[in-house]
């Protein structure tokens, strides 16, 4: 596919869009459809089709974000044809028509983080909302929803979107837009399940991974094109040389967003440096290397591999998941960019086999961009060839872990290596690989697209851009944000997840960040702003993204043992102080929960958890320690609280 | 790669010369400097897993295995301090908790490099609860018997077996503290059609694991100095084709 | 120098290796591998993609999981003896990953998510009132091979906790009367096909049960 193809594909999707008087979006994520969106988009769709003289076009789109109030349905009313004059002007630019969903475009935004004094956005731009939010569909509700449009007088005022006054043609909003005049919400029928857009938890996020979710059907080519989808790919093979690349990256202060936070351009400079390697296909040990026939299309010649990992396996996250599940093209977009840059020509994606849907979605979209040419070989007309192919995990936590995903791909048991040798530079089958996270990846393209600078615009001195969130636990809106780096933990749980939800009404006790590897911040440090280095003091970790708010009912020990419960069953048995460490680790815990420690048994702990940091082998185990040491630190008196009184012996 | 380049480093205190395809194990052994060690053995691949080699070194956040460390040049490494030998302790204390080691009735007794370990690192107590694990006992072998309740998963067996011999017999199965060495498919040993009855593994078992029948309490002695030998011979002949 | 190995030694496709390790293994569902059952297709499919080596192995057993249900002895005997792999080291393999199970499951699955956010929200008190009226064990399988009650480490809907994935079904914010409702009507229409409501995509691929 051309570069011109592109546009001329992705102008004809957004004219269809416009063509359409009604548009109607029905979030297909696994949050929404494990509350029933299947069934509402069939009965919506069922609607449409006995009314087509209401030209509706109706669609399945990505997540977006409000998982707790699933399952989520937009509906935009476009203006009359006749006044659609911007019809024209899609076709020199692929922009237009995105809904007005009620989140703060990353350009808004951007703005914002320029001329306000603070680092951050504090508020979104006050947009006219053109496209309505409903939360919590039935499908018994479709019939109502239909005629409530069709009740709607079709007047479209011209309050129009302020103009996305940047320069940059990439703006998700087209300025000439007009939006329609939401119904008074008084006398809708369904006032009850209109989302309020003024909501922080939509206007506080700056959508960078996510952006566009909203409006991307998940399974459609056509879909990602319209959002600016493979631009920067193409740009990438017909402009720009692999160094450039990785410097636009190395500038943007991009970093490892699987929770490791290493400076992505970084890794990407060291595999691009590094010397291809041939496959040693058996691997290893005497004996074993047998070299097969068959596999014609993939010569055995020095390569390199770029790797997505997507084993999210921390129990808590599912960014990862619905990134796949919205925006599968992005994904393979950000590791064909990084391919091309660090000189591979095969990629994997390490996807965990309990994510059916993404896995499904995944493979059908590399089928579509193989089919167009934006996978395989001679990719865009350029002499760039890269494969992909998805890799599925197979339920083990340790996986996550580079080396351990490295043995596993290599079908091997999934236990870490010692490094160095680090996967830069000896990876999958010896050669030189580049694992990065899905989010990571996803952040590619936008940062080809605008620009290191505006990426680096966004976020704090050390951690640029943006992080995406899995809200989850004891607050009223669980789901996905994504927020500049450096908010802080009180935006994020108090005013965007809006607090303790109506029924508990407990006090919010503490947030979890990091899964079984990351801590407990109290609530009273919750004025620290979100970053690597901030959590890290606090001896979490930003993990991958995954966030669970306790409230006041959550017993920290008892917290502490539930984590190290999952570190002894994910335990992969490889070093000593990792497989019996953790075990006896929970025994204390245990022993301490049941009333009968005694003081010299939280000095016990310490030391074994000092020696889980110091000595395991990889990171699951040097991380496992961190639930309890971060839970002594901040709740102390808790653990103190249980102990057996002396007195009693 | 064998003729790599001439690195210096100091280990404790003393320089040492090294050539960078080498392990920091390799180079204090050289040099007459003692790294206590399990898991490795002379002749087979290295996969630092017992923790118990761990050396300081400067710079570096937190110990690395010497088994499996290449020497960068100026690089400092300490073998010793107090902070070590308490980690090996304590790590050899968890290793101790986690199976059932009764030296008295154990055929290894005397000849055992667990317990030698646990003399020299001063381990004369557990401080951690032992766990008591009821493993099974499979002594389907004609000549060779294997007590799981006494290994600790060095695998030193499945190397021997896939690197050496040949046959790859062994191997771990499950994970975590449920991990265990098998043979095929978790047959009992004497059914193993791939087993050569060759009886390396049993030589190259630090402890009472893996041992020969009709041997009473004490009596086991291994014997593996010839490994290194098998490796050499094994990498000519292989150079030789 | 070929490996000495150990693999090729027995015949793969008989089904004499049927050892006690297989429990319940029905006429009906007797794994034979080779070319004349249909079954086996994917599971060589998925090996040759990978040229036969052994990396594909962990691909080829999702596929024998596919489509068996579980993964058997003559099954690991057939890819050791195609693959040239060691028995050992596919049982390993096998073992290490919780994904293979090497028992068939039950008709019907009831996974309930034990994930920090599930947990959070009482998912272990869940679990324990699905048990009791299951009266089963998680991790068991009913003695008339109806259900096995599983649970999963997190399944990634979190939003929704506690969730509960009943046959490849994701249950939102389950409530343990709620499912065990849903168990028991699940036992009523045996033969059918499981709610066709699917929160599932189309089952094109078909992959990973939760």
């Amino acid at each position: 596919m051309t570069p011109e193809e592109l546009q001329r594909i992705a102008a004809e999707e957004l004219q269809a869009r416009q063509h359409a008087r009604h548009r109607i979006g029905v979030c297909t994520a696994s949050g929404c459809l494990s509350c029933g969106s299947r069934e509402v988009l069939t009965a919506i769709k069922q609607e449409a089709a006995d009314k087509p003289e209401m030209n509706l076009r109706v669609e399945g789109v990505g997540c977006m974000g409000l998982c707790s109030r699933g399952p989520l349905v937009w509906v935009q009313t476009n203006p009359p044809p006749t006044e659609t004059s911007t019809a024209a002007s899609a076709d020199a630019s692929p922009t237009a028509s995105a809904p007005n969903l009620p989140d703060a475009s990353p350009d808004d935004s951007a703005d914002i983080t320029t001329d306000a004094s603070s680092d951050r956005p504090t508020g979104a731009s006050a947009r006219a909302e053109s496209a309505l939010l409903y939360k919590q569909l039935t499908p018994d509700d479709a019939p109502t929803l239909i005629a409530t449009l069709a009740a709607a007088p079709a007047s479209p005022t011209a309050a129009a979107a302020p103009p996305a006054t940047t320069a940059e043609q990439t703006s998700a909003q087209d300025s000439t837009q007009t939006s329609a005049q939401a119904p008074a919400t008084g006398d809708h029928p369904l006032a009850q399940k209109i989302c309020d857009p003024a909501m922080p938890f939509f206007k506080r996020q700056v959508k960078v991974v996510l952006d566009q979710f909203e409006n991307i059907d998940p399974e459609r080519l056509e879909s990602y094109l319209a959002a600016d989808g493979y631009l920067a790919l193409l740009d990438c093979l017909h402009h720009r040389r692999p160094p450039e690349i990785i410097d636009e990256i190395t500038r943007s202060g991009l970093r490892g967003r699987g929770g490791g936070g290493y400076p992505t351009g970084l890794k990407w400079s060291t595999v691009a440096k590094a010397s291809a390697f041939v496959p040693q296909a058996g691997q290893g040990h005497a004996g074993s290397g047998r070299q097969s026939a068959g596999e014609a299309e993939r010569p055995d010649g020095p390569r390199k591999y770029v790797i997505c990992n997507a084993d999210e396996g921390d129990p808590g996250a599912f960014m990862d998941r619905s990134v796949l599940e919205s925006a599968p093209h992005r994904v393979l977009e950000g590791m064909a960019i990084a391919a091309y840059a660090v000189g591979a020509d095969f990629g994997y994606i390490y996807v965990r086999a309990e994510y059916p849907l993404a896995v499904e979605r995944l493979r059908k979209a590399i089928g579509q961009a193989e089919k167009q040419g934006l996978l395989g070989r001679n990719i865009g007309g350029s002499d760039f060839n890269f494969q992909v192919e998805i890799r599925l995990g197979a339920g083990a936590f340790v996986c996550g872990e580079e080396t351990a995903l490295l043995a596993s791909i290599e079908g091997r048991r999934g236990q870490p290596r010692p490094r160095p040798p680090y996967p830069a530079e000896h990876g999958l089958w010896g050669c030189p690989t580049l694992i990065n996270n899905v989010e990571t990846f996803a952040n590619v393209a936008a940062i080809i697209n605008r620009g290191a600078d505006w990426f680096a615009s966004l976020g704090t001195d050390k951690s640029k851009g943006t992080k995406v969130f899995a809200l989850a636990g004891k607050v009223a809106n669980t789901g996905l944000i994504e927020v500049p780096m450096g908010i802080s933990l009180t935006e994020i749980v108090n005013e965007m997840g809006g607090g303790t939800p109506d029924e508990a009404g407990g006090a919010i006790k503490a947030v979890q960040t990091g899964g079984p590897s990351g801590g407990c911040i109290p609530a009273a440090h919750f004025n620290l702003p979100v970053d690597y280095e901030s959590l890290q003091a606090e001896g979490s970790i930003m993990g991958s993204g995954g966030m669970i708010i306790m409230d006041d009912t959550a017993a920290m020990v008892d917290v502490a043992r539930f984590f190290m419960e999952f570190c002894v069953e994910e335990s992969c048995g490889k070093c000593t102080p990792c497989r019996v460490g953790t075990k006896q680790v929970l025994l204390l815990l245990e022993k301490i929960g049941r009333g009968e420690g005694r003081p010299a048994d939280l000095t016990q702990l310490e030391e074994l958890c000092h020696l889980l940091q110091q000595t395991s082998l990889c990171g699951l185990g040097q991380s496992a320690a961190n639930p309890v040491l971060s839970t002594l630190r901040f709740f102390r008196r808790e653990y103190v609280e249980l102990l057996a009184g002396e007195e009693e012996a | 790669m064998s003729g790599g380049r001439v690195i210096t480093l100091q280990i404790d205190g003393r320089d040492c010369g090294a050539r960078e395809e080498q392990t920091i194990l390799e180079v204090a052994r050289e040099n007459g400097i003692y790294i206590p060690t399990l898991c490795h053995l002379n002749g087979l691949h290295p996969v630092g897993g017992c923790r118990i080699c761990l050396v300081e070194i400067a710079g570096a956040p937190r110990p690395l295995p010497a088994c499996v460390t290449h020497p960068v040049e100026g690089m400092q490494v300490t073998t010793d301090n107090p902070e070590l030998r308490r980690q090996r302790r304590l790590i050899l204390e968890l290793m101790l908790a986690e199976g059932n080691h009764i030296c008295a009735v154990c055929v290894v007794n005397g000849h055992c490099e667990l317990q030698e370990l646990a003399l020299q690192l001063g381990v004369d107590h557990l401080e951690v609860p032992a766990l008591y694990p009821s493993r099974e006992v499979d002594a389907s072998h004609p000549r060779f018997g294997l007590d799981r309740n006494r290994c600790v998963l060095c695998t030193r067996c499945v190397r021997v077996c896939g690197e050496i011999e040949g046959a790859h017999t062994w191997d771990v199965m499950g994970r975590g503290l449920q991990a265990m060495v098998i043979s095929d498919l978790n047959q009992p040993w004497g059914e193993a059609e791939s087993c050569t009855g060759c009886g390396k593994c049993v030589q190259v078992c630090p402890t009472g694991a893996l041992f020969e029948k009709g041997k009473s309490a004490g009596e086991m002695v291994k014997r593996h100095l010839h490994l290194p030998l098998l490796t050499a011979m094994r990498r000519e002949e292989e150079a030789g084709e | 120098m070929p490996p000495a190995a150990s693999a090729s030694s027995g015949p793969a496709d008989t089904d004499q290796a049927a050892t006690p390790n297989i429990p319940q293994c029905t006429p009906s569902n007797t794994p034979k591998h080779d070319a004349s059952d249909k079954r086996w297709r994917p599971v060589e499919a998925a090996m040759r993609r990978n040229g036969y080596r052994p990396g594909g192995l962990i691909e080829a057993l999702h596929a024998v999981q596919r489509s068996y249900g579980y993964i058997d002895d003559a099954s690991m005997r057939a890819l050791g003896a195609t693959m040239q792999l060691p028995l050992s080291k596919i049982y390993g393999v096998v073992t290490f990953y919780h994904f293979f199970h090497l028992k068939p499951k039950g008709r019907h699955t009831c996974v309930v998510c034990l994930g920090t956010a599930c947990y959070i929200k009482g998912a272990d008190r869940l679990l324990q009132a699905i048990s009791r009226e299951q009266q089963m064990q998680p991790g068991e399988t009913s003695a008339d091979g109806r259900l096995s009650l599983l649970t999963a480490r997190c399944v990634g809907s979190c939003g929704q906790a506690p969730a509960v994935v009943i046959d490849d079904l994701v249950q939102g914010q389950a409530e343990g009367s709620a499912i065990n409702r849903q168990l028991a009507r699940l036992n009523g229409r045996e033969e059918e096909r499981p709610a066709a409501t699917a929160t599932k995509g189309p089952p094109a691929a078909g992959e990973a049960r939760t």
